[in-house]
């Protein structure tokens, strides 16, 4: 009979438990420990909630979000209205749980569109250098130098009509200078690296080259990046939304539902309109910075933030 | 370094007339010009309408129109808004700017005044409950949106305490001298503080991983094996190194405070230069709009270029060639 003892000293020498247990990829590596990271889970369990609150978020409101009752405009909370109703006459807790689908959807798409852009430019300028690189490097700078509210609000104005699709497309347009300076610095530190030398030299393609070598060993920095972004672009929907520029009414987001406590009446007597949607956003964001924070001490365990 | 410096100013030229390029297409992408409404006026023939467009040089070859338009606005021709009419876009402005320019300035003021003796204590005490207290309020501070921070200011300071103002930069008109300075300065806490409490919370962190940083290097060790106090190891070797980057950051941040403040005025209703903007863009009011995007851009490139020449000055580790 084989002991506990036994089996953890390993002292069958066929089975020495360097064989059994294949070694971890770096990529493996980094999720051992961003899974023993306390705030990246409780992030998970949060930003999880909400995912499922924006799946099922048919069966979980109680109202049409965007039936508009003019009998009932402004309402408090009530066993009816849970969280009152707008100036419209809108259930806000209808709103508040279909606004989880329209803020998490814009902020992800938005992202994704983004790290697109990004990553494609990034690799473009680290990987051929010389003139692709100063043109696109160039471009990077001087969308730096905008002010990036002030140049979403300025196309905004131009556009006159806007819809969710081309707000993430003006949000993705104008947001991705920041991510391709970091892949192109990425992919600047491993471009003098034997391995790319060795995939060079045996004749493989710059696409190959791109997506099979430089990439890979990109996509901490990537995924990083990415999961801190969609908490930005949350921020953003939101921010915009509220002044009245993004996502036009009545399609509920958690920022139009603020937009309610610009009238000082309602900000003052029902703050169970504007509290909830706040509320919803601070902890989205919170809990994906956690993550993001999570990821990058998972990938580069020396970074001392 | 002064090569570097003049390099720096060198190019520093070419990005201004790239912004001045980008705002000139924009204001032409944007639909309709000076003419459009007289255009749907039956009143006025079409020859008429011609002839003016020629007078205005709106039939000019493009690069002749962005140059006339470059040389006007090099004087301080802003041309005139749609919504204001008969109003100079630059008198507009005027009216506005300096409210922008101490909201940010207050709120600055608090950036330093907070994230600063925050930062290097947490870092002296790394780890210790304030450590963890200071970390919590970084962490909330840059998940709240910055709109939603200030409803609650006025929600909390306003409403439930009635410690401060929550609407515009003057209670009542008439005052003067200190009383009229000490009511701007009462109306400026909720904005500022609510402006400044992004960028306090990350220039903590900021402040603390560098302070941290320069703890771990070579000429701090040896400054503690020279037998220094550790007063003077953390005031005089760490903190001088650790603030370096922390400068330049702050010319770098001249740009988000300009674009917050377009919100944070929206909601405090404070009459600055981002209220203007948004009622310009609310009115298509594309001259207004053109303007502010192009002085703000201007003041950013600016505020980059001195941040970089000090850091040059100040650092002479750095070696530029």
């Amino acid at each position: 009979m084989e002991t506990d003892l036994q089996k953890n000293l390993n002292l069958d020498p066929k089975n020495n438990g360097m064989k059994a247990e294949k070694s971890l990829s770096p990529f493996q590596l980094a999720m051992r420990r961003f899974l023993k990271n306390k705030l990246a889970i409780i992030g998970i369990v949060i930003l999880s909630v909400f995912v499922l609150v924006a799946i099922f978020a048919d069966q979980i409101a109680t109202h049409d979000p965007i039936q508009y009752n003019m009998t009932n405009i402004e309402g408090k909370a009530s066993s009816e209205h849970w969280l009152g109703t707008d100036r419209s006459g809108r259930d806000n807790f209808s709103r508040l749980v279909y606004g989880s689908r329209i803020s998490l959807t814009v902020g992800f798409s938005a992202m994704l569109f983004t790290v697109l852009i990004g990553v494609t430019l990034g690799s473009l300028a680290g990987y051929y250098g010389g003139k692709i690189d100063s043109l696109i490097m160039r471009i990077t700078d001087l969308m730096l130098i905008l002010p990036f509210l002030l140049f979403v609000l300025t196309i905004i104005a131009i556009l006159e009509r806007i819809n969710i699709t081309i707000f993430i497309v003006i949000i993705a347009m104008t947001s991705w200078p920041n991510l391709t300076r970091i892949i192109r610095a990425t992919f600047l530190s491993l471009r003098e690296k034997e391995f790319i030398l060795g995939a060079r030299s045996i004749g493989a393609s710059d696409f190959r080259i791109i997506f099979k070598h430089f990439l890979p060993n990109a996509i901490g920095p990537i995924i990083v990046n990415a999961t801190l972004m969609m908490a930005t672009m949350i921020i953003i929907e939101s921010g915009l939304s509220f002044i009245g520029f993004g996502i036009p009414q009545p399609t509920p987001t958690w920022g139009n539902m603020i937009t309610e406590a610009t009238n000082l009446r309602m900000l003052e007597g029902n703050p169970e309109a504007w509290l909830p949607p706040g509320l919803a956003i601070l902890l989205t964001v919170l809990s994906i910075n956690f993550i993001g924070d999570g990821l990058r001490d998972a990938f580069d365990p020396k970074s001392n933030y | 370094m002064h090569k570097y410096i003049i390099r720096r100013i060198l190019q520093f030229i070419p990005m201004l007339f790239l912004i001045t390029i980008v705002v000139f297409a924009l204001a032409k992408a944007a639909p309709g010009d000076v003419l459009s409404g007289e255009r749907l006026d039956p009143n006025i023939p079409a020859e008429v309408y011609d002839m003016r467009r020629e007078a205005l040089g709106l039939n000019d070859h493009i690069t002749v129109q962005y140059w006339n338009w470059l040389s006007s606005v090099a004087t301080g021709d802003l041309g005139t808004s749609m919504q204001y009419t008969g109003r100079s876009v630059a008198e507009l402005i005027n009216a506005r700017v300096m409210n922008t320019v101490y909201l940010s300035l207050f709120a600055l003021g608090v950036t330093l005044a907070f994230a600063i003796p925050i930062g290097i204590y947490s870092a002296t005490r790394k780890y210790s409950l304030f450590d963890y207290g200071a970390t919590t309020f970084a962490f909330l501070g840059l998940a709240t949106p910055n709109f939603f921070a200030g409803l609650l200011a006025i929600y909390v300071f306003g409403f439930m305490l009635g410690w401060f103002p929550s609407q515009g930069t003057v209670s009542t008109v008439g005052l003067s001298g200190m009383e009229l300075f000490l009511d701007k300065l009462k109306h400026l806490v909720l904005p500022g503080f609510t402006l400044g409490l992004a960028s306090t919370a990350s220039y903590m962190r900021y402040m603390r991983t560098e302070i941290l940083e320069v703890k771990g290097s070579d000429f701090i060790r040896t400054a503690k094996a020279k037998g220094l106090s550790n007063h003077s190891v953390l005031y005089k070797h760490t903190l001088r190194n650790a603030l370096l980057p922390i400068i330049t950051l702050l010319g770098l941040e001249f740009g988000t405070l300009l674009s917050g403040a377009i919100i944070t005025e929206r909601v405090f209703s404070y009459p600055g230069l981002g209220q203007l903007f948004l009622t310009s863009v609310q009115n298509r009011d594309y001259p207004v709009i053109m303007a502010i995007n192009l002085i703000l851009a201007i003041t950013i490139l600016i505020g980059n270029l001195l941040a970089d020449i000090f850091y040059a000055v100040v650092d002479p580790r750095i070696r530029y060639d």
